[in-house]
């Protein structure tokens, strides 16, 4: 009996890591964000896509609870995802895009192909935000809220069902 | 491009392929607790269907990169039209749902091979291990088609283009490490299918360790090649030179590999000696665990690591249950079946079974040292004590220690006798090995570097301690009267297998302490006509320029090389390449590789004034550290085809009287 006991250990040791295996599992999709969640928008300084001479920087982002999305005209997912960004800016939401690692040219031949949800582009040919933002690729969309902190990451294409089921209740949940 | 029904036909393939998996695990498992022939003969024909269907599926994913028909979404997420056609066919397996259908498709192969080439197995036995390998491909199968179809449409807006494969994956190594490491990974469920098919019949002798051991043998050979390819792909493409960082990734495949490795030696225990019965079968569930287990980690994205995949927690949940079910099963299994009463097979504590049982303990103590560095921040986190990362250091004290007391029995294993060795003339057959060895490393260094150096001088010994007593036990056993040579030739493939093995290890071992000790590494800026010392070497740049290849744009510099004041040079040409579909710069390393020493150049930054940040660096010895891999999987292989696997079985089925009748078994 007792080495049956014995034998029972190899079976105990594997539910005990498997356990730990799935907590990591319930903690890993937010991994990436804790660098970044409740933290202030990174500070940059870029040109406007639609107007190289304006300038902006990360006060454009207070006062109002926005979406910034990170996307280019080389990203095929990006094509995808803009109906959505659409649904979002006609339903009130403000949008800031980031022109990741694109031409001028390739990205205003992409919004007026595919819509211009945005408010206003931010034009980074050198990936220079996007690599502040810990971005792997497009698109990822942050959600920052008024007072320019990030509250939200989505990484990767945001589905129909998203933008009622996700996108929406965090954009009210912040808005208040 | 877009019309074409291939990916439908590749995803009805894998149903088919799905349903016969099913009646695999089920009919024969059924059959042979119900003793119904009927139903057991079920296996053969599934088995070989399910591999045909398998590989009609994975031929339709090929062909749909071929075509760059980006209507699949995985071939326009990891494809472009201007990859070379080479790139295009193993992009396949350069991202998760591809590989995990490689997987699947690998296990069939085995599985079909199992098949094939074990007639002489009792019909009961076949056809429990094939179920068992039915089992494990239905969960994968399952895992391919609900989470990661590889064959999903991006209809109706089909991309004019594809984002291209990672830059990094593009590359020869990149076209054979995976493939490799999965042959590797997925072998040893034959091992495992054959300890299961051993606990449900009842039947732990030594006979199901026979049959077993020529199957893991080559899955390990293969994850030896798999793993070295790995670092060789590290060393070459990520451009820093390190060819080993302690990743998760490559603790993943790590992992099963001492596990194998203990479970190789202790196959051989069982075998000759019938004993370690049932450690031999915890180690067979413990490796083929192992290896599940390393998929999970790297699919599931729960570790971060450089090799990143897409990281999907459905996907990763569906792994952890499905490594729950087959683990947790198997080790039930494990603790109702084990033997009740442990047959004591005495041998003293000097004799090989005793050198063999400490080579396994310590194979284990290493690999619970690694697993636990590898979980030990996710074990932290759950228990939400912060965030860390267990680094090199922690590796390198552990695992090294351990390697160098390894090594120190390792040497003695090969001349000890089974059962019983005589103490005294242990060490007749070996002290002049010892004394040599530590001679030769104490002055190794100073002769090499003309400089002491304890770590150099350590690692000789132990190399030489591995090597020198087996040449001397070969030297004595090739005694013959009709000449050394016939001597050879009497000498059985299995103990030339082991001798090379173990060469491997020694060879290896050298590679690491001194390419760890005297590699040379230095940042330099350089313009054209600059000129740089290093370790003897004159590296000139002659010459600046850019090209374009079929999907990248290059900055190239040309370095002349000479050594010393020779009059001969050599050129060396790195490049700073910009990968044009994702904007993705990468380093392209010029090598100039040597038996003795690599040099290596990598271009960094561009400074603006014309010149270039370059790094420069002199890696003696590196290679062996692949040769040593090359050599153990060779000697894994050589043994194998030793006669007394070919040797005409004559097992009989006990239940069904004569089996099949004897044939000739190829495996």
């Amino acid at each position: 009996m007792k080495r049956r006991l014995l034998l029972l250990l190899p079976l105990l040791g594997f539910l005990v890591l498997g356990g730990f295996l799935y907590q990591g599992l319930s903690m890993n999709p937010f991994d990436r964000d804790s660098a970044l969640m409740a933290r202030e928008f990174p500070a940059f300084e870029l040109a406007t896509l639609e107007d190289p001479e304006r300038t902006v920087d990360a006060s454009l982002l207070e006062g109002e609870v926005t979406l910034v999305n990170v996307w280019g005209e080389w990203c095929p997912t990006c094509k995808q995802e803009m109906p959505q960004l659409l649904d979002l800016a006609d339903r009130g939401v403000r949008l800031i895009g980031v022109d990741y690692k694109d031409t001028r040219e390739k990205g205003r031949e992409f919004l007026a192909e595919f819509g211009n949800p945005f408010e206003v582009n931010v034009f980074d040919p050198e990936g220079t935000l996007g690599f502040d933002l810990g971005v792997y690729g497009a698109p990822e969309t942050f959600l920052v809220d008024a007072d320019g902190i990030i509250r939200y990451h989505h990484t990767g294409y945001i589905k129909p069902d998203d933008v009622r089921e996700t996108i929406l209740p965090e954009v009210e949940k912040w808005r208040d | 491009m877009q019309t074409l029904m291939i990916p439908e036909i590749g995803h009805f393939a894998l149903i088919i392929a799905l349903l016969m998996a099913l009646v695999q695990g089920v009919m024969p498992l059924a059959g042979a607790a119900t003793r119904r022939p009927l139903w057991m003969a079920y296996g053969r024909p599934m088995a070989t269907g399910q591999f045909l269907f398998l590989a009609i599926a994975y031929a339709c994913l090929t062909a749909s990169y071929l075509l760059d028909d980006f209507s699949v979404a995985n071939v326009a997420n990891n494809s472009n039209s201007l990859l070379p056609w080479y790139y295009k066919a193993s992009a396949v397996w350069g991202n998760h749902e591809g590989s995990v259908l490689l997987w699947s498709l690998i296990l069939g192969g085995w599985t079909f091979a199992v098949s094939r080439f074990s007639r002489e197995l009792p019909r009961d036995m076949l056809a429990r291990v094939l179920g068992v390998m039915g089992l494990v491909s239905v969960g994968f199968l399952a895992f391919v088609l609900v989470t990661s179809n590889p064959f999903e449409r991006l209809l109706p807006n089909v991309p004019q283009d594809g984002a291209d494969l990672n830059p990094l994956l593009q590359d020869f190594g990149l076209i054979v490490h995976p493939p490799m490491l999965y042959m590797g990974y997925v072998g040893f469920s034959v091992v495992f299918a054959f300890a299961i098919a051993a606990l449900l019949g009842g039947r732990l002798d030594a006979a199901w360790t026979r049959w077993a051991r020529p199957w893991t043998n080559v899955a390990w050979a293969f994850l030896t090649v798999g793993i070295a390819l790995g670092s060789w792909w590290a060393y070459y493409e990520l451009g820093w030179g390190g060819w080993w960082f302690w990743d998760p990734v490559e603790n993943a495949s790590l992992l099963p590999w001492l596990a194998g490795t203990a479970l190789i030696h202790s196959l051989a225990v069982t075998e000759k000696r019938g004993a370690f019965k049932s450690w031999t079968v915890l180690l067979a569930i413990s490796t083929f665990s192992l290896s599940l287990m390393g998929t999970f980690l790297v699919r599931s994205g729960v570790l971060t690591s450089v090799h990143a995949f897409a990281n999907d927690p459905s996907r990763g949940l569906f792994i952890l249950v499905l490594l729950g079910i087959t683990v947790g099963l198997s080790l039930l299994l494990f603790a109702l079946r084990a033997p009740r009463v442990s047959h004591q097979v005495g041998f003293s504590w000097l004799s090989r079974d005793a050198l063999l049982l400490i080579n396994n303990i310590l194979l284990v103590i290493m690999t619970v040292t690694v697993l636990l560095g590898t979980v030990y921040p996710l074990l932290l986190d759950a228990m939400n004590l912060g965030k860390i990362s267990v680094g090199p250091p922690y590796f390198n004290a552990l695992f090294v220690p351990l390697t160098v007391v390894l090594c120190l029995f390792m040497g003695l294993g090969p001349l000890a006798r089974w059962k019983r060795t005589d103490g005294r003339d242990l060490l007749k057959r070996s002290w002049l090995a010892g004394l040599l060895a530590l001679i030769i490393g104490a002055l190794a260094p100073l002769l090499y570097r003309g400089e002491w150096n304890l770590q150099v001088s350590l690692g000789v010994l132990i190399s030489l301690w591995v090597v020198l007593p087996m040449a001397r036990d070969l030297w004595a056993k090739t005694r013959h009267s009709s000449g050394r040579l016939a001597g050879a030739k009497r000498l059985s493939l299995a103990y030339w297998g082991m001798i090379l093995g173990h060469l491997g290890v020694a060879v290896t071992i050298i590679g690491v302490t001194v390419v760890s000790n005297y590699a040379i590494d230095r940042n330099v800026r350089m313009g054209v006509g600059d000129s740089v010392e290093l370790a003897g070497y004159t590296f000139t740049m002659t010459e600046l320029g850019s090209r374009r290849g079929p999907n990248f744009l290059a900055d190239f510099a040309e370095i002349e090389v000479r050594r010393g004041d020779s009059q001969r040079s050599f050129a060396m040409t790195p490049e700073k390449r910009l990968y044009l579909a994702r904007g993705m710069p990468m380093t392209d390393v010029a090598l100039r590789p040597g038996l003795f020493r690599d040099l290596y150049v990598a271009m960094g930054e561009d400074l603006e004034d014309g010149s270039w940040a370059m790094r420069l660096q002199y890696k003696p010895f590196v290679r062996w550290l692949w040769l040593g891999g090359l050599l153990m999987a060779a000697g894994g292989i050589l043994a194998v085809a030793d006669r007394r696997y070919r040797r005409t079985a004559t097992a009989r089925d006990p239940e069904q009287g004569p089996a099949a009748e004897p044939r000739e078994a190829t495996a």
